[in-house]
């Protein structure tokens, strides 16, 4: 099974793997959502609408649907 | 005097760029506009150890020159126009010690520029907290640019940063990454084609004409050179860029950057668990929102009385002692209740700017962002509406103008379309002035009824802009970019500086701006009261004395009914008699009118003409509700401030367009003519049937 940014839990991290530069904006690479780099879930919006991870040192929320589109393998 | 030095301070959100940026220029700035766009531009003077000045621009946060909003635009563009009189000498990056990867990448493309380039790394204090280190050398050398260790917040490092930028003819300028090896065989074309030209503007101008903001730079370079890239392959080689300047960094740091990770998130993440927690989170936002409103509404009341005192004391000094005249009456029943209309609302404007300062500053908004996204969203808006909702009960201007930070274009646009509907602190005074008239001080279930009506407007216009959002959301049929991002900055402490800085600098422009405009309609419509046009006016004395022979008048209401003839015929009263049949069904009658017409400036401007028109109907120094009061309709003989008036008036101010300026930056904001004029078109048009029904049912 697939598995992205969404499928982590609290505190769980993984590495982003290749994906679509289409799906993705320009944007969000560039604070470092990149492929290899290792990304951590620190916790999701009340309604789970945001999700609040750390990426590459820096601090983001960003939308669940756009972060379903993130693959990602696990690290445990 | 030979050229001057331009410095551009430049660096990603929340770096403190703004801190250091005080820091060089202290009192020495000036906030304006960007011509075209309202993004604040900021500029100072700073003085070098040498006696020579430069002069510093501190432009918008960006993370890349890969512009996708206006901010961002502004710094693209001006580093590509060399020929701007404000292009940079010299470049300095304020940097987070926290963020240096994220930081470095916006270097790396402005190296690429060849500007001659200073990296500050701020918040150098916190790095022994924080378990950071840092090799300045290594990393000196392989960026080809200057490093400081800077502390913005103590000012240590400023002396060594305003030392490289006087002498900065000896910065290096060469890039630090090879950017075209992304592509190289076609960039080995581009450089054979365009001989000694910089590629990276070249590039650059292509991806800006690639994305949506379109470029118009001076040089005149077009994209006809890259008709043979398509869009999507464009957009594989900005990331192929992106990359391959994060392998650049990543390699630097490995180097020259060390970082103890036990030590760095403890206090963050502990911080966030409780203020964004799915409870406690909006417990504190609601607690911190009644602190804000409790500030605006109840400190602020006490400044704002004694201004009211002195401006009522110093217009009957003036009144008093000046010699009676026209001059005179200009000065007491124009221009001071016109300035002091604008003054009074000077505490609750610095209340509500310290407040918004204190959250943004300390990093707390992004969790209010993050809070409320979701609930935002069915309406149409988005989590960072909530800033501009928030800024609206204060004046709508700066809300609209805080829209700028939400990326996606269709919920900017219905953030700013609903904005108007927020209780702003203009309509305050209208509101008290007139609950005080027909709302009864009686308790209602041991409640203020008079505090409760007050409440429920507020609430009604929340209520209304909140359902608007929901229609206009389904109304719209615009793309809806999904772009969502809000970076998560770390806890600071504010810093006083920049809190006094923002308070003084958003009340001046307010004072300014809004009172240029306010001043200007208090005179004009003294001078509309105090002149008419014919016989009527001149001659109202003897017309008067004429009519009234029979009636044994005192001798002071003999002068109140020649001053109210006189105004009757004036320029004012003529206007306002020529739109009564218009406002009748809702009410009010010709001196009413009259405000509605001089608030449509704004809408505190209501309360000042009612005065203005009413003291020069008498003589005596009266308070304007006493006068209001008193006030009886010509045509049927009752009050004019009953009940079913009153309402009708409260509802009016509620939902009507009444606000020039208003309309004026949406002008600005949505750049077209259309949104404007359906704002007034559609809140004009519902505020009046709304009245109209409320009164006819009242009546």
């Amino acid at each position: 099974m697939k598995e992205t940014i969404v499928q982590l839990k609290r505190g769980e991290k993984g590495i982003i793997k290749e994906f679509s530069t289409e799906a993705i904006p320009l944007k969000f690479q560039e604070v470092g959502c990149l492929p290899g780099n290792e990304v951590r879930l620190i916790q999701f919006s009340p309604f789970k609408d945001l999700v609040y991870l750390t990426v590459n040192d820096s601090h983001f929320a960003i939308r669940t649907e756009t972060a379903a589109l993130i693959e990602i393998s696990r690290i445990k | 005097m030979g050229k001057q030095l331009n410095v551009a301070l430049i660096g990603n959100p929340n770096t403190g760029k703004t801190s250091v940026f005080n820091q060089l220029t202290g009192l020495n700035q000036k906030v304006g506009n960007y011509p075209g766009v309202t993004v604040e531009k900021k500029e100072g003077k700073c003085k070098l150890s040498n006696g020579q000045f430069a002069h510093i621009v501190d432009l918008p946060g960006t993370y890349s020159l890969n512009a996708t909003s206006p901010d961002e635009k502004i710094v693209a563009d001006l580093l590509l126009q060399k020929r701007n009189e404000s292009y940079p000498d010299v470049a300095v990056i304020v940097a987070d010690v926290e963020n240096l990867k994220r930081n470095l990448l916006l270097l790396t493309q402005i190296k690429d520029l060849n500007i001659p380039t200073i990296l500050a790394i701020n918040m150098a204090d916190t790095m022994k907290r924080k378990g950071i280190s840092v090799d300045l050398q290594q990393m000196e050398e392989k960026l080809h640019a200057r490093v400081v260790l800077l502390s913005a917040r103590s000012g240590k490092g400023m002396a060594e940063l305003k030392g490289l930028i006087q002498d900065y003819d000896k910065l290096s300028s060469e890039s630090c990454v090879q950017f075209t090896d992304i592509d190289p065989v076609y960039f080995e074309a581009q450089k054979k084609k365009f001989h000694g030209e910089n590629l990276y503007k070249r590039w650059l101008n292509t991806v800006l004409e690639n994305g949506s903001l379109k470029q118009e730079d001076e040089d005149q370079i077009t994209s006809v050179q890259f008709e043979n890239k398509s869009e999507t392959e464009i957009k594989r080689l900005q990331q192929k860029e992106t990359i391959l300047r994060y392998l650049f960094i990543n390699q630097l740091l490995k180097d020259s950057y060390k970082r103890d990770p036990a030590l760095a998130e403890d206090f963050r993440s502990r911080v966030d668990k409780i203020l964004t927690h799915r409870i406690f989170g909006y417990v504190i936002f609601f607690l911190i929102m009644l602190l804000v409103f409790q500030s605006i509404y109840n400190w602020s009341s006490y400044p704002m009385d004694l201004i009211d005192q002195l401006f009522t004391q110093m217009a009957e000094w003036v009144d008093n002692t000046l010699p009676e005249g026209a001059l005179t009456s200009l000065i007491s029943e124009g221009i001071i209740p016109g300035i002091g209309g604008i003054v009074i609302f000077v505490p609750q404007i610095a209340f509500l700017f310290l407040f918004i300062s204190l959250l943004e500053e300390s990093g707390y908004m992004s969790r209010v962002v993050f809070l409320m996204d979701k609930i935002m969203r069915r309406f149409g808006l988005n989590g960072k509406s909530v800033v501009p909702l928030i800024s609206g009960t204060a004046c709508a201007i700066p809300a609209i103008m805080a829209t700028r930070s939400i990326d996606d274009w269709k919920e900017r646009l219905i953030t700013i379309l609903i904005t108007p509907f927020i209780t702003c602190s203009a309509r305050l005074p209208v509101y008290l002035i007139i609950i005080a008239l027909v709302i009864p001080e009686n308790s209602f279930l041991g409640m203020n009824l008079q505090g409760l009506t007050l409440m429920g407007l507020y609430i009604l216009g929340f209520l209304t802009a909140v359902f608007s959002g929901y229609i206009l959301n389904k109304m719209l049929k615009l793309k809806s970019r999904l772009f969502f991002i809000s970076e998560m900055p770390a806890y600071k402490l504010p810093l006083l500086k920049n809190i006094v800085y923002t308070v003084i600098e958003k009340t001046k422009s307010f004072v300014v701006g809004a009172g240029k405009i306010i001043l200007a309609i208090s005179v004009v419509l003294w001078f509309l009261a105090s002149n008419g046009p014919g016989e009527e006016f001149r001659n109202a004395k003897n017309i008067v004395q004429k009519n009234e022979q029979n009636q044994q008048l005192t001798e002071e209401d003999m002068a109140n009914a020649i001053a109210s003839y006189k105004l009757r015929h004036s320029y004012i009263g003529i206007i306002g008699h020529t739109i009564e049949p218009v406002i009748r069904p809702l009410g009010y009658d010709w001196k009413i009118g009259i405000a509605l017409i001089s608030s449509l400036a704004a809408r505190e401007v209501f309360v000042g003409t009612l005065a203005t028109v009413y003291s020069v109907g008498s003589e005596e120094e009266e308070t304007i509700k006493n006068r209001m009061m008193k006030e009886t309709d010509a045509v049927t003989g009752k009050k004019i401030f009953n009940f079913a008036t009153g309402i009708s008036l409260l509802l009016y101010y509620a939902f009507a367009m009444q606000c020039i300026s208003t309309l004026a930056v949406v002008k600005r904001e949505t750049n077209s003519w259309k949104w404007p004029v359906i704002q007034l078109v559609f809140m004009t048009g519902f505020a009046y049937v709304v009245s109209m029904v409320a009164y006819q049912l009242l009546k």
